[in-house]
C-alpha cells in the first residue's frame, strides 16, 4: 500500500471508531445520571447540550492543532487522550455525582453540572479528531469537500451503529462500567494503530 | 341497507365498547394521558403503543370501592405493618392508594411522589383527589426524591412502590441500589409494598433483586391477575399465624373498599418460584425493559 492509502484507511477506521464511541458514551450517560437525577427529558437535555458543546469546542481546537505538522503519530495522541480522559468518569463518577447531588437541589442544573464534569473532557478530545482527520486526508483543495463528506459519512455511520449497538445489545450483555472500560481500551488500540502506521510509513520512506 | 343487521348485531354484541368515551385527552411531558369512561367506571389510561393500560379506575357509583386487584393487593402490606404512621407512595395514578391509606389511618401522614404534574391535575379534576395537610404530593422523579429523603434523614414505615409508565417500571427504579436506598429510609419493622408483573423473565431478575436487599419476602399473587405484589420488610417477617390474625382484624374495616383481605394470606408465598440463577438488577446492569420482552 502506498503511504497515502495507508493513511486514508487508518483515518477512516479511526474516524468510524470515534463516532461509534461518542454516541455509545452519550447513551450510557443517560444511564449513569438516572440514579441521581432521574430519566426525565431535562436529563437528556443536559447530556445532549454538554455533548454538543464539548464537540464544538473540540472541533475548534482540533482544527487549530492540525495547522502544525499534521501526522498520524500526533493523531494517535487524541485517541490516547480520550482513552485517559474517560477513566475518571468511570472511576470517580459516583463520587462526583454524589457531590453534585448534595450541592445542587434542582435536578435540571444538577444533571447539567454532573454531565459537564463527567463527559466534557473526553467528548471534547473526541471532537478534535474530526477536523484533524480532514487535514490528514485532504491532498488537494479541489477534493476537500468530497473528502470531508466521505469522512462525515463514515464517522456518522459509526455514531449510528454505536447508538444502536449500545441501546439494543451492549446494555443487555454487559455492565455500564465494563462497556466504558472497553471503549477506553478501543481508543487506546486506536492510538496504537495510528502510531504504528506512522512508524511503518516512516520506515518505508527511509 | 344490507349492512344494517350486521351493524345492529355488533351494536348489541359490544354495547360497552360503543359507550366507552374519552372525557379527557392530554399529551404530557412523559406520556399520553386519557381519562375514559366505560362500564360505569372512570379510568386513567396511559396509552402506550403496545396497547392501553389502565392505571387506576374509579367506580362512579361507589367511588370508595377499589376496582383493581393490584390496588387491593397493596393493602396486603397491612398484614406486615398493621399500624403505619408515615406512609410514602411512589406514583400517584388516580390517587386511590394514598387516599385509601389516608382514610384508613387518620393519624398517619402520607407523602406521594409523582413525576408528572399533569397526572396530579387529572387526579384532582377527574378522580376527586384532594391534598390535605397530612396528604401531600411532591412533583419529582421517585428515585431523586428518595435520595433527597436520605439526605434529610426522613423515615417512613410503609412505602408503596407503584411507579409505572405506560409500559412498565422505570429502569432506574428496579435496581438493587434503589431498593437499598428505600431500605435506608424505612424504619425498623417498616414494610415495602411493590407492584410488579409476573409474566416475563424480568420476574426472575426482580425477585432476585428484592431478595438480595430484603431477604425473604412475601410473594403475593392472586389467581385473577398478572400482577405480583412484593411485600418486603426491614426486619423479620411475621409468622403465618400473626398474618392471619391481622387479616381477621382488618376484614370489616376493609369491606367498604371491596377488599377481601381474609383471602390474602393463602396467596402469599414465602417460597421461591423463580429462577434464582438470574442476576439481580443493578445500576450497572438494568436492561429491564429489554428483558421484559423475553416472555416465558
Amino acid at each position: 500500500m502506498s503511504s497515502n492509502t495507508t493513511t486514508n484507511v487508518v483515518v477512516l477506521i479511526l474516524a468510524f471508531t470515534s463516532g461509534f464511541i461518542v454516541m455509545a458514551i452519550e447513551l450510557l450517560g443517560g444511564r449513569i445520571l438516572a440514579p441521581y437525577f432521574g430519566s426525565s427529558i431535562y436529563v437528556w437535555g443536559s447530556i445532549i447540550t454538554v455533548f454538543m458543546l464539548s464537540l464544538s469546542l473540540g472541533y475548534l481546537i482540533g482544527g487549530r492543532i492540525s495547522l502544525v505538522n499534521p501526522n498520524l503519530y500526533r493523531y494517535g495522541f487524541f485517541f490516547l487522550g480520550a482513552a485517559l480522559a474517560l477513566l475518571p468518569t468511570i472511576v470517580f463518577g459516583d463520587a462526583i455525582m454524589d457531590a453534585v447531588f448534595v450541592e445542587i437541589e434542582d435536578p435540571r442544573y444538577g444533571s447539567l453540572v454532573a454531565s459537564t464534569l463527567l463527559f466534557f473532557l473526553p467528548t471534547a478530545v473526541l471532537g478534535m479528531i474530526a477536523p484533524y482527520s480532514v487535514r490528514l486526508l485532504v491532498q488537494h483543495r479541489d477534493h476537500s469537500g468530497q473528502i470531508a463528506g466521505g469522512l462525515y459519512f463514515v464517522s456518522t455511520l459509526g455514531s449510528a451503529l454505536g447508538t444502536l449497538a449500545t441501546s439494543f445489545y451492549l446494555v443487555l450483555w454487559f455492565e455500564v462500567d465494563h462497556i466504558l472500560f472497553a471503549m477506553s481500551a478501543m481508543l487506546t488500540a486506536g492510538a496504537c494503530l495510528a502510531v504504528a502506521a506512522h512508524l511503518r510509513m516512516r520506515a518505508l520512506q527511509a | 341497507m344490507r349492512w344494517l343487521p350486521v351493524i345492529l348485531a355488533l351494536w348489541f354484541a359490544f354495547p360497552a365498547q360503543l359507550l366507552a368515551r374519552d372525557i379527557h385527552r392530554e399529551k404530557s411531558l412523559y406520556r399520553n394521558i386519557v381519562v375514559r369512561e366505560e362500564f360505569g367506571r372512570r379510568c386513567l389510561v396511559f396509552s402506550a403503543k403496545r396497547g392501553d393500560r389502565n392505571q387506576t379506575c374509579m367506580d362512579l357509583k361507589h367511588p370508595q370501592r377499589l376496582v383493581f386487584p393490584y390496588v387491593r393487593m397493596t393493602l396486603g402490606g397491612l398484614l406486615v405493618n398493621p399500624a403505619p404512621k408515615k406512609i410514602l407512595v411512589i406514583g400517584l395514578g388516580g390517587g386511590s392508594i394514598p387516599v385509601t391509606l389516608a382514610e384508613l389511618f387518620p393519624e398517619a401522614t402520607v407523602d406521594v411522589v409523582e413525576i408528572d404534574e399533569a397526572v396530579l391535575r387529572v387526579a384532582r379534576k377527574y378522580f376527586d383527589f384532594a391534598e390535605t395537610d397530612r396528604l401531600k404530593v411532591v412533583i419529582s422523579d421517585g428515585r431523586v426524591f428518595v435520595k433527597r429523603s436520605i439526605l434529610k434523614g426522613a423515615r417512613y414505615d410503609f412505602i408503596v412502590l407503584d411507579a409505572f409508565t405506560g409500559d412498565y417500571i422505570p429502569e432506574h427504579m428496579m435496581t438493587r441500589e434503589f431498593l437499598e436506598e428505600l431500605k435506608s429510609i424505612l424504619d425498623n419493622g417498616g414494610v415495602l409494598v411493590a407492584n410488579t408483573f409476573s409474566s416475563s423473565v424480568l420476574y426472575d431478575h426482580e425477585s432476585e433483586t428484592y431478595k438480595a436487599v430484603y431477604g425473604p419476602f412475601l410473594n403475593f399473587k392472586l389467581p385473577i391477575t398478572g400482577n405480583r405484589v412484593v411485600i418486603a420488610r426491614n426486619g423479620e417477617m411475621p409468622d403465618d399465624a400473626t398474618i392471619k390474625a391481622r387479616a381477621r382484624q382488618f376484614a370489616s374495616l376493609l369491606e367498604p373498599y371491596d377488599v377481601d383481605i381474609m383471602k390474602f394470606p393463602r396467596y402469599m408465598s414465602r417460597g421461591e418460584d423463580w429462577d434464582y440463577h438470574k442476576r439481580p438488577l443493578t445500576d450497572q446492569y438494568s436492561p429491564a425493559n429489554l428483558l421484559r420482552g423475553d416472555l416465558y
